[in-house]
């Protein structure tokens, strides 16, 4: 009986002490886009830093779609619950301008690279607010089904070329994109494309051209969507994100193939939110994250390129099929002959304008 | 006994007046009663009754502009914005001294950023100044700020800094309507037909909703009628097919829908096998208006069939058996008899699957391609993407409002009391 007793009293005992350990480890939430996308920084950057500091739990919140209202819901109750969020650099300029995200110190708050450069310097223009840490390049680019199309398609304006091409194409229903391609493909320079767009006559030239395959067009909005429509044969060809098409290809097997041209480069990082209750812890871990070896560990288990020039040298091969990363990063000189980078500035001033008139076109 | 009762004042048992003592045991039953309504009330009220009302005021408050640019706004008044001149020095003065400050308070984008959904550029123009401005130490400020950026020499951006000055606004609700205000002249304009969105998106929505709304009743009619007339005991058993899709995830009904109806999908594989199109004539059922009409009227078919089913259960068969024997067909029985006396269940089935639909937005988002797509996508959209709120919610009270507009409608015609869930 005595010796019941005692097992019981250690059983308490540790059961108390059990608690109180957990309750001392700090928890950080961390928003992402869930599916692939987290799993990779949970593989990169969470799993290797909760081993080295047991003290800290990573949770995984899978919001970062609708993160921009939810935070500025979170910021006007007064009760910010998040620690890191991972959004597209237009909306970490949005969340900076707003107020609602902490400035950051490049140089001071993130780690030099290994020969010693600065963060801001290997980065570089990557930086397009002083709240944003870039973390990935990725672009918005296109894949066709190869058994579908009588020759490859090499080029932007074969999506405009409904003769050589038949069949359907899914678009994001956005009129980012778009309207760059359109102009491209209407013969503007690309140099020259925002100028042109910038003006009312522009638009209507970039919706005049899209006017020409509009009736052949799924319009997508989730970036699953294509890959769905492409693996379905719904679509012959559909832009998305390069990644999505990297699983779709490598992953799953599909005859689908790349079609790098013109691809719109766009930007994917972290920003911290103001009000957070653990801004020292999480500051730790931005720093661990963005550093030159993670950064490159990420592109082990997806096919984003890094966004520090230093770590473009130590992308491997794929954590499980073992294949080469390098050829299937946007990054790569060979896809990255012709790329458009997202114009920010032109976007923040123009995005509300021209989405009212690719909707209005939308409904005609 | 009028004067008795005028005279003589009843007492209870203890001397006190009844009257007095009855109050009092009802004002004790009236506390019960309402401390057991008030948990409901307090959630009305938090989870109903302050949103709304919140939506109602971010639709037309535009005090951003007095709070960020104070002076500018104050030293504005007195320019004559129709006069084809610029404003004075002190006005360049007064928004160099705003902007510095703002700046300081990181609130310039944000005061750009509302100014640019009623002229596109206002974005950039005070980012711009933002960097510039601290450079600015001295008179005059008017080159210095034309220096800065030529915009701010152009009569037009003052236009819209002045109209759009005031404590309030009906911008976000011309916008909603496809107007907007002329910066130079004050004039509403409406917008050209080729860049007009929301009035063919209300009327839309309201089209598809009714069409959905009389699909729902076509096919559930006869349904409920099958289950409220068949016996109980396999009844039950069907309203289980009634119920089940009803407890299913919407996503998962909703993409289920994609397989079935795409073009390379269930249905059109099948109506190729029987020989009934060729293979290049694949129908385009799903990303478009047949689409979302279809996947929403299976979504929202047991609103419908419900409602019918428990009021056609209270309907006694020996009405029906009493008219025919009387002599009349069973078709004008039924059309005499019966109809009328499910109208209660058409009317609660009908008015609840049309609010429903009316405000949808997962479904058409996913199979409604671009003619399927309702005003609650736009609505969605400047929620969580564009963050225009002052737009969304300009958007959501007039959807409100239709919404109010059809439940007095359906209050006259049909009477609101007539209407029965159960």
């Amino acid at each position: 009986m005595k010796n019941f007793m005692r097992a019981m009293m250690a059983g308490a005992v540790m059961a108390v002490i059990g608690f109180a350990g957990q309750a001392m480890a700090t928890e950080l939430v961390v928003v992402s886009w869930g599916g692939a996308y987290t799993a990779s920084q949970q593989g990169a950057y969470h799993a290797p830093y909760m081993k080295k500091n047991p003290g800290i739990k990573i949770i995984n919140d899978d919001s970062a779609g609708t993160a921009v209202a939810k935070l500025r819901a979170m910021a006007q109750a007064g009760n910010v619950t998040w620690d890191l969020i991972d959004v597209v650099a237009a909306d970490a300029m949005r969340l900076c301008d707003e107020g609602l995200v902490e400035v950051i110190n490049h140089d001071s708050d993130l780690a030099a690279a290994p020969d010693g450069t600065p963060a801001s310097k290997d980065f570089g223009d990557l930086i397009v607010s002083e709240c944003f840490v870039p973390q990935i390049v990725y672009s918005t680019t296109f894949g066709y089904r190869t058994d579908k199309v009588s020759k490859p398609m090499t080029s932007i304006c074969d999506v405009f070329d409904t003769n050589t091409f038949p069949g359907k194409r899914s678009l994001q229903k956005s009129p980012l994109g778009n309207m760059e391609w359109a102009l491209i493909c209407d013969g503007v320079a690309p140099a020259k494309i925002y100028d042109v767009l910038g003006t009312s006559a522009g638009a209507d030239r970039a919706l005049a051209k899209l006017d020409s395959i509009k009736s052949d067009v799924v319009w997508w909005t989730a970036g699953a969507q294509t890959p769905q429509l492409l693996a379905d044969g719904e679509v012959v060809v559909g832009s998305t994100y390069n990644g999505r098409l990297f699983s779709l290809i490598a992953e799953e097997k599909q005859p689908v193939a790349m079609l790098w041209d013109w691809q719109v480069f766009d930007l994917d990082g972290w920003v911290v939110p103001k009000g957070t209750k653990n801004k020292a812890e999480v500051m730790k871990f931005l720093k661990f994250a963005t550093d030159t070896q993670r950064l490159a560990d990420q592109s082990k288990f997806i096919s984003y390129g890094p966004a520090r020039a230093s770590s473009a040298p130590l992308v491997g091969k794929h954590g499980k099929l073992g294949i080469d990363m390098a050829p299937h990063m946007p990054t790569d000189p060979n896809n990255a002959k012709t790329t458009i980078l997202t114009n920010y500035e032109f976007w923040a001033d123009n995005k509300d304008d021209l989405d009212a008139k690719f909707n209005a076109w939308l409904l005609k | 006994m009028n004067t008795a009762q005028a005279n003589t004042v009843l007492l209870t048992a203890d001397g006190t007046p009844l009257k007095v003592s009855l109050a009092r045991a009802q004002r004790r039953s009236k506390i019960i009663a309402f401390s057991m309504v008030a948990p409901l009330l307090i959630f009305i009220t938090i989870a109903f009754l302050v949103p709304i009302t919140d939506m109602l005021l971010l639709s037309g408050n535009n005090e951003i502009v007095q709070r960020i640019l104070p002076k500018t706004v104050e030293v504005l008044q007195s320019w004559d914005e129709t006069s084809g001149e610029l404003p004075d020095e002190i006005v360049f003065a007064a928004m160099v001294d705003d902007i510095k400050k703002a700046k300081a308070a990181r609130e310039h984008t944000k005061i750009g950023q509302r100014l640019n959904y009623e002229s596109s550029g206002f974005s950039s123009l005070f980012r711009k100044a933002g960097r510039k401005v601290k450079k600015i130490k001295k008179p005059p400020y008017k080159e210095a700020l034309i220096k800065s950026d030529k915009r701010w020499g152009k009569i037009e951006t003052w236009q819209v800094v002045k109209q759009f000055s005031g404590q309030f606004t009906d911008g976000y609700y011309l916008a909603a309507i496809d107007f907007k205000r002329n910066p130079s002249t004050g004039n509403i304009d409406s917008l050209p037909s080729k860049d007009s969105i929301y009035l063919k998106l209300f009327l839309r929505t309201m089209l598809l909703s009714t069409l959905i709304t009389f699909l729902t009743f076509i096919i559930g009619f006869p349904i409920s009628y099958l289950l409220a007339t068949i016996p109980t005991r396999i009844s039950n058993t069907l309203i289980i097919f009634v119920l089940l899709p009803f407890w299913t995830s919407l996503l998962v009904r909703t993409t289920s829908w994609i397989a079935l109806l795409q073009q390379e999908g269930v249905i059109n594989d099948f109506l190729i096998l029987v020989g009934l199109i060729g293979e290049d004539g694949r129908l385009a059922m799903i990303h478009n208006a047949t689409g979302t009409v279809v996947a929403m009227t299976h979504i929202l078919l047991p609103f419908m069939i419900l409602p019918m089913f428990s009021v056609m259960k209270t309907i006694p068969p020996s009405f029906m058996r009493a008219a025919i024997s009387l002599g009349a067909h069973p078709w004008r029985a039924f059309w005499r008899i019966y109809f009328p006396n499910t109208v209660a269940g058409i009317g609660a089935g009908s008015i609840l699957v049309f609010i429903i639909a009316i405000g949808y937005y997962i479904t058409p988002a996913l199979v409604g391609g671009s003619s399927g797509t309702f005003i609650s996508n736009r609505i969605a959209y400047h929620i969580s993407q564009s963050l225009n709120w002052g737009l969304g919610s300009a958007l959501g009270v007039i959807l409100l409002g239709i919404v109010l507009a059809f439940f007095v409608l359906y209050d006259r015609i049909v009477g609101i009391d007539n209407m029965k869930l159960g």
